[in-house]
């Protein structure tokens, strides 16, 4: 039997496509298989840490590599406030930086304001943590923490939150750089998700005798709202991982402290810390149960993100 | 398993070395950063002396140690000595290489440079949290003349592990019994108070920007760095300022005869001029190397060192062996080496 020219194209090409699924295919389980064999090394790995101390390595703050002690509710602790307090900063800015790049800025100005962002986004993290030491730190310990633990320090209940030596290091300064880190990741993404909006719902709208507020209230916001949040939820992540810039600034303390003005540490400077020096094969593995845990609270913080998102839209009954 | 991880890593990335520079001499050594920047300049010049390579890798004493158990490496350096057990059971040999010093540095505003005194004691309570106003009497009372201000004593400390951390809490232990047993001594420690930083020049910076602060790096790095550094009372009862000539007494008056070896920490030393927060750094070699001929490399090199390299150490703020302290390590290495 003879096979005919389109015959062989017909073959030809449903041996390419073949070829091109499994290449993608094996592209994307690439993604998995990294995710489970990290998280089983760290696991492994952090085994002896887990099974000596149980339970409570999540619970203790002691953090003893003399007494070979150890356990990882201050850095978990430090990780979520820093990380909560930088997107309590950076979430309005740069919901601000977005919408008035894509609805209220002139034309001219918005390309140099965005690849400013851009360019902000691409500065090592070890530049902000020196910027943090070096100008923010000794400002905030001069001017700015007298005045918090003098005027908020005596609030009932918060006020624990602001008390505290003028010392300019520790969780609120750690915090504010990781909000500036995470900036220019939020609001270029915010800025990417504004621009979809459909010219002709906003020019609906306006037609109707909206206002500039209730045209990005009512219609920009509700269009874009799963994509916002995942954009703020992509600077989470960055800034549960952040180490270097959050080494500089946080005071790197192993104690329990609700104010944020005192010293604290997180996960991913702890480990940096003290990786190289660890000289004892419990404090290697309790660090490495340690990079488990950050995982761990990352994956946590990613999956509510996920529920809440779901919820909202049931609520729409999309 | 993650040392193993490490360890073949690095020996993945010194054999690509290897194969590249196959006819020249190549040592490679790994450890204490103390020692990197004396290291960098001793194999730059043994290199002009003799076309022989050193290649240093500063990768922390605990890396350091790692490494030359492992037989990785032909040397390793750590500035904690390994106790003689832990060196026969692991077949290594142990010696000194170069001193230096650890020195408290404070930042009080009015408070001239090398004027403020300290005692171990009182060092001890401000590490502990114990005295937190510089104004305390403790500190007034060994400070006549100098006025010390109403102002928070803020305490810094090394946030990574460090021999520059194990050298100062040896001394703390010494002379703090409460220190002893609260804190107890190693390269990172569990700290009652204060904040962290990263390194000597993380210590020096964080020192620099927060009024009131202490601290403590090596005496090179708060030359360097234009710190303001105290003296600190001995165990003959002399307020020493840390310098070269006050080093190379704690080092004379340390025992190094008795000390198998050379398992000894000189910190708290007894002589009357001795700097009490001396340090030393250790280097480690196998009794039996991987690659026959390799020890001989090492020692010439050391022996190069210790007849070439004190120049060019006291000038980055290092302090050279004392002459009887080498002789000592000489028959040392006749009788473990072959």
């Amino acid at each position: 039997m003879t096979i005919s020219l389109s015959d062989q194209r017909v073959l030809n090409d449903g041996r390419n496509d073949r070829l091109f699924r499994r290449g993608v295919t094996v592209a994307g389980i690439f993604v998995l298989i990294s995710l489970f064999l990290a998280a089983a090394m760290m696991f492994k790995g952090g085994w002896d840490a887990f099974n000596t101390f149980g339970f409570r390595f999540l619970i203790t703050e002691n953090w003893d590599p003399v007494q070979q002690q150890f356990g990882a509710l201050v850095p978990i602790y430090g990780t979520l406030v820093t990380s909560f307090i930088a997107l309590l900063i950076a979430v309005p800015i740069s919901f601000g930086i977005a919408l008035f790049l894509t609805e209220l800025a002139p034309h001219w100005l918005r390309l140099p304001v965005s690849s400013a962002i851009e360019l902000l986004a691409g500065i090592p993290s070890i530049i902000y943590g020196m910027w943090g030491l070096f100008v923010l730190v000794p400002y905030l310990g001069e001017y700015v923490f007298p005045w918090i633990d003098e005027h908020m320090g005596a609030w009932p209940l918060l006020g624990v939150m602001f008390q505290g030596p003028p010392l300019g290091v520790g969780m609120g300064t750690a915090g504010l750089v990781l909000a500036i880190m995470i900036i220019p990741f939020i609001s270029s993404v915010m800025r990417e998700v504004f621009l979809t909006v459909p010219t002709q719902l906003k020019e609906s709208a306006y037609a109707l005798g909206s206002t500039t507020t209730e045209v990005v209230w009512n219609i920009v916001v509700p269009y874009t709202r799963s994509a916002t949040i995942g954009g703020i939820f992509l600077g989470l992540g960055r800034a549960l991982g952040e180490t270097m810039a959050v080494t500089f600034v946080l005071g790197n303390a192993h104690r329990l402290s609700f104010s944020l003005l005192e010293p604290g540490n997180s996960i991913a400077a702890t480990i940096a810390n003290e990786f190289s020096e660890a000289d004892s094969p419990m404090y290697l593995s309790s660090l490495i149960a340690l990079g488990f845990l950050l995982f761990v609270v990352t994956f946590i913080v990613l999956s509510i993100a996920k529920l809440m998102l779901r919820s909202l839209n049931k609520r729409e009954g999309n | 398993m993650l040392n193993q991880m490490k360890t073949s890593i690095s020996a993945l990335a010194l054999a690509a070395c290897l194969t590249f520079s196959a006819q020249a001499a190549e040592t490679t050594g790994a450890g204490a950063s103390f020692v990197f920047p004396a290291m960098s300049k001793w194999s730059a010049d043994y290199n002009k002396a003799t076309k022989n390579k050193i290649n240093y890798q500063s990768i922390g004493s605990g890396g350091g140690i790692a490494q030359i158990k492992a037989g990785t490496v032909d040397f390793g350096s750590s500035d904690q000595p390994l106790k003689p057990a832990d060196l026969s059971a692991s077949g290594l040999v142990q010696f000194p290489s170069v001193m230096g010093a650890v020195v408290p540095v404070v930042n009080i505003p009015g408070v001239k440079p090398g004027s403020l005194k300290f005692t171990g004691p009182i060092l001890a309570d401000i590490y502990l949290g114990k005295i937190t106003r510089w104004n305390d009497p403790a500190i007034a009372a060994v400070n006549p003349g100098v006025v010390l201000p109403d102002l928070k004593i803020t305490v810094v400390h090394r946030s990574d592990g460090s021999g520059t951390t194990f050298n100062f809490v040896n001394y703390l232990s010494k002379v703090s019994l409460d220190w002893r047993e609260k804190v107890g001594e190693g390269t990172s420690v569990k700290w009652p108070t204060g904040i962290g930083s990263k390194g000597n020049e993380g210590v020096a910076a964080t020192t620099k920007q927060i009024k009131g602060a202490i601290g403590y790096v090596e005496l090179s790095y708060a030359i360097t760095t234009k710190m303001n550094y105290a003296a600190v009372r001995n165990r003959a009862g002399n307020f020493i300022v840390p310098s070269k000539e006050s080093i190379k007494a704690a080092a004379a008056s340390a025992d190094w005869a008795n000390a198998k070896d050379f398992s000894l920490v000189i910190t708290d030393a007894p002589g009357a001029q001795a700097y009490p927060i001396s340090a030393t750094n250790f280097i480690m070699m196998k009794k039996q190397p991987k690659k026959a001929g390799k020890n001989a490399d090492v020692l010439k090199f050391f022996d190069w060192v210790y007849a070439n390299g004190d120049q060019s150490a006291e000038a980055l703020g290092y302090v050279a062996l004392p002459a009887d302290l080498v002789a000592q390590i000489k028959a040392y290495w006749a009788a473990n080496l072959k």
